[in-house]
């Protein structure tokens, strides 16, 4: 194990001398594929619970699909999939955007967590009370301010616990990327496999830098929910019982 | 219609649901294993399992997946090169059943721990009371109705290990993947195929679902719904 991390340290923190590779690859698919994925599940997720069918119901099937497909097959549809099609070659910019490992990896990221994250932030939306919701119509809130000042913050903090999940999902979901040739954590390792044949170590390595970055996620959000759910505090003997809880790790 | 890889691409199905089947049962075995050793085992135990459940749910099933195939490999090549026997290869369908059902175990197992501990204590406590020995408690009283809170849960992690399963076709196996992406290659079809890929998947999905929500109506029977 010691060799493989001399010879493979530097690949599988930041770089091969060449690229970008490991930890910082995985590290910036994860920060770009949350921050897309968020901006784009808030108002799908309001259009989700929306009445009219036309909105609600091509969200739901959007979500609905992508979620019961695996991302590896997402993955393939998108990057070797696409590009067979003949008028994606012929047009610039689709060519340029699926000819790149990296774009066609953030793309299926983005619409697999936005599909993910659609559901629990509409259920959280769904979950809130009800009076709460009334009161700020009662005072006048309606429309775009109702959702800004009142529906959106409470159903982002209730969602937290089952966002932190998601977070995780999607940093396990990025170590499929090596298979469109981005060079993360997992490809470091699979180089060193193949190079010195010393599969537990290179592997194993691999491993403790997962779990090693999913223990500082879950420590990030506990420390946001103490923050943002400290309303709740009372009830934390009830998250012995709440298996969503239990669940993020 | 299929450019002649239907068999190949239904034998490929057929080994999808085969796999998720196999590393599911095993995976439930192992689930309620390690959560009774974390509920009710003595210290060491209950430290070795949440040891168990932390590490794997930590670590991608993928990274999981090549770390126990290839690595449990390369442990039995030096075991055979040790005692100078034939090497052994571990056959990748049963690997995969294997790594999936000790990977999502640790799924499975908080899934049982939480809906152990939703059955009122007070439950236990008075069968204790009527004279129930604890064995019998557990298994006519607290069991049954953690199956009841446990059902949600399992299947969930029925739906994630079953598209888990498109991984193995990574570590060699002839799955449902692995048959699209080989009659893509040929055909130059990748569209096509792994569109037909994610359809047949979808239908699985679809179709666990609402058998989960039929067994999930007919195990709450006599309980009140409560609507969200």
């Amino acid at each position: 194990m010691i060799d493989i991390i001399k010879e493979y340290g530097q690949a599988f923190l930041w770089t091969d001398g060449y690229q970008f590779t490991g930890i910082a690859v995985t590290l910036f698919l994860l920060v770009i594929t949350l921050v897309f994925g968020f901006i784009l599940s808030i108002p799908l997720a309001v259009g989700r619970l929306s009445k009219n069918r036309f909105i609600a119901l091509p969200i739901w099937l959007f979500s609905y699909v992508f979620r019961g497909t695996p991302f590896f097959v997402q993955l393939l549809v998108i990057y070797t999939g696409i590009y067979t099609l003949g008028f994606v070659r012929e047009s610039d910019f689709l060519d340029w955007f699926f000819s790149s490992g990296y774009r066609c990896a953030l793309l299926a990221l983005v619409l697999n967590t936005t599909a993910y994250t659609i559901e629990i932030f509409a259920g959280a939306i769904r979950s809130l009370p009800h009076g709460e919701i009334e009161a700020a119509k009662a005072y006048g809130f309606s429309g775009y301010k109702l959702y800004r000042c009142i529906v959106l913050p409470a159903a982002l903090r209730q969602a937290l616990p089952a966002y932190s999940n998601e977070v995780i999902l999607v940093l396990h979901a990025t170590s499929l990327v090596f298979t469109v040739t981005v060079p993360d954590i997992l490809k470091v390792a699979r180089d060193a496999n193949s190079a010195t044949y010393q599969s537990f170590a290179a592997f194993g390595t691999a491993a403790l830098i997962y779990l090693a970055l999913s223990f500082i996620l879950v420590a990030l959000f506990n420390r946001a929910e103490k923050r943002w759910l400290a309303h709740l505090r009372p009830m934390e003997t009830s998250t012995k019982t709440n298996p969503d809880r239990l669940a993020s790790i | 219609m299929l450019y002649g890889y239907g068999t190949v691409i239904l034998q490929g199905t057929l080994t999808t649901i085969n796999l998720a089947v196999l590393s599911v049962t095993i995976a439930i075995g192992i689930g309620l294993g390690v959560a009774c050793c974390k509920l009710f085992a003595p210290g060491w135990a209950r430290m070795l399992a949440s040891l168990y459940t932390t590490l794997i749910r930590g670590v991608p099933d993928l990274v999981l997946m090549l770390l126990i195939f290839y690595g449990i490999q390369s442990l039995f090549n030096e075991v055979t090169g040790l005692l100078q026997t034939e090497i052994v290869n571990i056959d990748p369908f049963s690997a995969g059943v294997l790594t999936l059902g000790f990977i999502y175990g640790a799924y499975f197992a908080e899934t049982f721990r939480g809906a152990f501990m939703m059955v009122p204590k007070g439950q236990l406590e008075s069968g204790l009371a009527f004279g129930f020995s604890p064995w019998q408690v557990f298994r006519l009283i607290l069991f049954p109705q953690m199956m009841r809170h446990a059902l949600p849960g399992i299947g969930n992690n029925w739906q994630i290990t079953l598209k888990a399963t498109a991984l193995v076709s990574i570590i060699g196996l002839a799955d449902l993947v692995h048959a699209t992406q080989a009659a893509g290659k040929a055909t130059y079809q990748f569209l096509t195929f792994s569109l037909l890929a994610a359809a047949i998947y979808l239908m699985l999905t679809t179709i666990s679902n609402l058998l989960l929500r039929y067994l999930e109506r007919r195990y709450s029977i006599g309980i009140k719904q409560y609507s969200i």
